[in-house]
């Protein structure tokens, strides 16, 4: 008997390649793609419903469908579409009715949820590499962050109803790829990039290729010897300090102040260039590490993509910045070639 | 014959060729015979043409590498590790920032460096002084620049200096990180040597009546995690630090009003403004002693409160004897 499988945010870019990726499973009969908008980008064979997870038509569809696998993918920071309201409508009260939904229908038996390793803030005081216990010391209080530790509240109460259904939360880091529209792939397209004063955050990035990889493998039966529910982080081995980022990019930092920073935050996002969000800013000024052994060790996933190579795949995909690294690597050549000395890598120490 | 200066390239990646003096090899037929052939013998007479050819090709060679190091650092090619420690930039840049301090200022004697492991994860603990922490950064370039392997130590800091700007971008990339079992856990059991001073802000910040006295040990927190983690414990004494802000007082409201443990009075600070805040040229003694081995005990002795309590005694009795070992033998504070 193949599996039915419904996916919520199927409008977004993830949402639709994720739809169109797990229609390829063979053990998959159907896939019943759900968002409050049309999607701008096509679905394969899945079936489109337009409803909102804010209403109880949600009920409705899991039940007409029978689906038995439902891969929560709604809870979003929002994006260019939308005010922020309305963005935490749909994550909150929508994942609200949606589980409801859940609980009500006797055929679901596999819950994937997609949440963010913004759920354990970031503050001085946390340690240097947060795992999926870590209590954070200062719990995010606005934005998507906030909205993702409600979230993940509420599965975990519907995990506590409803222990015949296999729940599986995944924590992301950063999303990038050639494809990402999210705020921080918005600010890394800036020209010229404000930093905070003082601060160089390590930053981690998971792979849109990985995040496909993932969520299919959660949203599948386990394989031997692994176990896909719980919960997890997801990320690229190893980090990236923000400078480092932006000469990868070639595209030159304004360090401000603190206070200017917010200011700079809000004009920019008043004139809509990029959200530039107050946990987008602590974010950018405190960095974020997660620790990925549960990943390997119980999930049983490997990533493809590292940070850096994350971080190069989505650089790739954007016009050059304004001091390309080639040719910054250039006229350090250059000035070797004026001071008559051969530039090796083989001289270094 | 001096010995080959032999500098080796990458065949496969293109060199724009350059007229006049080159950085080659320096010819040495007869050292390094597994040299490839095309190597060596190109720039031979060049070379000898030079009046001090090993000190010419040692200048270019340090331009040249200085420059790589530039190119890599402009274009970002270089890698942290999850803490963000920056192995690069704190052997090439920090270290070299504060070896003067080290060497000329403090003029710092190091003993007992045969007690640090030369590989493997170990905890040192060291007692704190200094109003300022110097003595954790001289303590970082003891090991780096006179221990054999040449180790890094990976510091424990508090959570204020990850508050401050500037100040935490730097002790991130010098390699150190907050003052949590969790972290220091982490390096533990990855083989990293660890620094920690578990006096803290009570060491760093005490009256200069009360010197070379040990405050107590925290909760006695790094005893647990170095016996979770199976790593012997270095006890490290350090004379000298003490002496460099000579703290008569402590403006507590005014520490009070800028958020920070103390306010310290010293002699010239504040009163002198910026100049009051050079510290004195104290002469410095650091020693590192006997390791307490951890991995006799079963796995449960970390949740073992007397035994992490008579542990911790006896790391800070064995600091603190050797202070008063090292005081006795002090001729003087500057000398």
């Amino acid at each position: 008997m193949g599996k039915v499988v419904l996916v919520t945010g199927a409008a977004r870019q993830l949402g639709g390649r994720f739809v169109r990726r797990v229609q390829r499973d063979p053990d998959v009969e159907r896939v019943i793609a759900v968002d409050a908008v049309t999607p701008p980008h096509r679905l394969g064979a899945a079936e489109f419903v337009r409803t909102d997870i804010r209403q109880s038509a949600i009920a409705r569809v899991l039940a007409e469908h029978a689906v038995d696998t439902v891969v929560h993918l709604a809870v979003t920071g929002g994006g260019p579409v939308g005010a922020r309201s309305a963005v935490k409508e749909t994550n909150v009260i929508g994942t609200m009715q949606l589980l409801g939904a859940c609980q009500k229908s006797p055929s679901v038996r596999r819950l994937v949820v997609k949440s963010s390793t913004s759920v354990y803030g970031g503050a001085p005081k946390d340690p240097a590499v947060f795992t999926e216990t870590s209590q954070p010391k200062a719990l995010p209080s606005t934005g998507f962050a906030k909205d993702a530790v409600e979230v993940e509240g509420y599965v975990r109460g519907f995990a506590r109803r409803r222990p015949d259904v296999a729940v599986c939360v995944l924590r992301f880091a950063n999303i990038l790829g050639p494809f990402a529209d999210s705020a921080l792939a918005e600010y890394f397209s800036m020209p010229v990039m404000p930093t905070v004063l003082g601060y160089d955050p390590r930053l981690q990035f998971v792979h849109e290729d990985d995040v496909l990889d993932v969520l299919q493998l959660a949203a599948g039966e386990p394989r031997r010897g692994t176990l896909n529910s719980g919960t997890f982080n997801i990320a690229g081995d190893g980090v990236l300090l923000l400078s480092q980022c932006s000469r990868r990019l070639g595209r030159p930092t304004v360090p401000l102040l603190m206070p200017a920073v917010t200011w700079v935050g809000s004009a920019l996002r008043t004139v809509g260039v990029t959200d530039f969000s107050p946990e987008q800013i602590r974010l950018l000024t405190h960095g974020r590490v997660v620790e990925t052994t549960q990943m390997r060790e119980v999930l049983g996933f490997e990533p493809m993509y590292t940070t850096a190579e994350t971080f190069a795949d989505f650089a790739r995909s954007r016009r050059a910045g304004l001091l390309p690294p080639e040719r910054v690597g250039w006229a350090v050549e250059r000035m070797a070639g004026l001071l008559d000395v051969e530039l090796d890598e083989g001289a270094q120490r | 014959m001096a010995d080959a200066k032999v500098i080796p390239f990458d065949e496969d990646r293109p060199r724009r060729r350059l007229t006049g003096r080159r950085v080659r090899a320096v010819p040495a037929p007869t050292a390094e015979p597994e040299l490839a052939p095309e190597h060596a013998p190109e720039a031979a007479p060049e070379a000898a043409r030079e009046a001090g050819p090993a000190a010419g090709a040692d200048w270019d060679r340090r331009i040249a590498g200085g420059l790589a190091f530039l190119r890599r650092r402009l274009t970002g090619e270089y890698e942290v590790d999850d803490f963000g420690y920056d192995k690069e930039l704190t052997d090439q840049v920090l270290m070299s920032l504060l070896r003067p301090l080290y060497d000329k200022y403090f003029r710092v004697e190091v003993k007992g460096l045969e007690n640090v492991p030369s590989k493997g994860g170990a905890l040192i603990v060291a007692n704190h002084s200094g109003t300022l922490p110097l003595d954790g950064l001289m303590m970082q370039v003891a090991v780096h620049d006179h221990h054999p392997a040449q180790r890094h130590l990976r510091l424990l800091a508090a959570d204020l200096v990850f508050m401050l700007p500037v100040v935490n971008e730097l002790a991130r990339k010098a390699g150190h990180t907050l003052a949590c079992a969790e972290d220091a856990q982490r390096l533990l059991e990855a083989g990293e040597l660890v620094g920690v001073m578990p006096e803290g802000f009570k060491g760093i910040g005490k009256p200069f009546g009360e010197r070379y006295k040990l405050q107590r040990f925290g909760r006695g927190g790094f005893v647990s995690t170095a016996l979770r983690a199976g790593t012997p414990i270095v006890p490290c004494s350090i004379v000298g630090a003490e002496e460099i802000y000579p703290m008569v007082g402590n403006a507590k409201t005014l520490a009070r009003l800028l958020g920070i443990p103390y306010f310290p009075i010293t002699p010239t600070f504040p009163w002198l403004g910026p100049l009051g805040a050079v510290p004195l040229p104290t002469k410095w003694t650091i020693q590192f002693g006997e390791p307490i081995p951890t991995d006799g005990y079963p796995p449960e002795a970390a949740e073992d409160p007397m035994l992490m309590f008579n542990l911790t005694d006896q790391v800070r009795e064995q600091i603190q004897h050797t202070l008063y070992k090292l005081l006795v033998q002090r001729r003087s504070v500057f000398f």
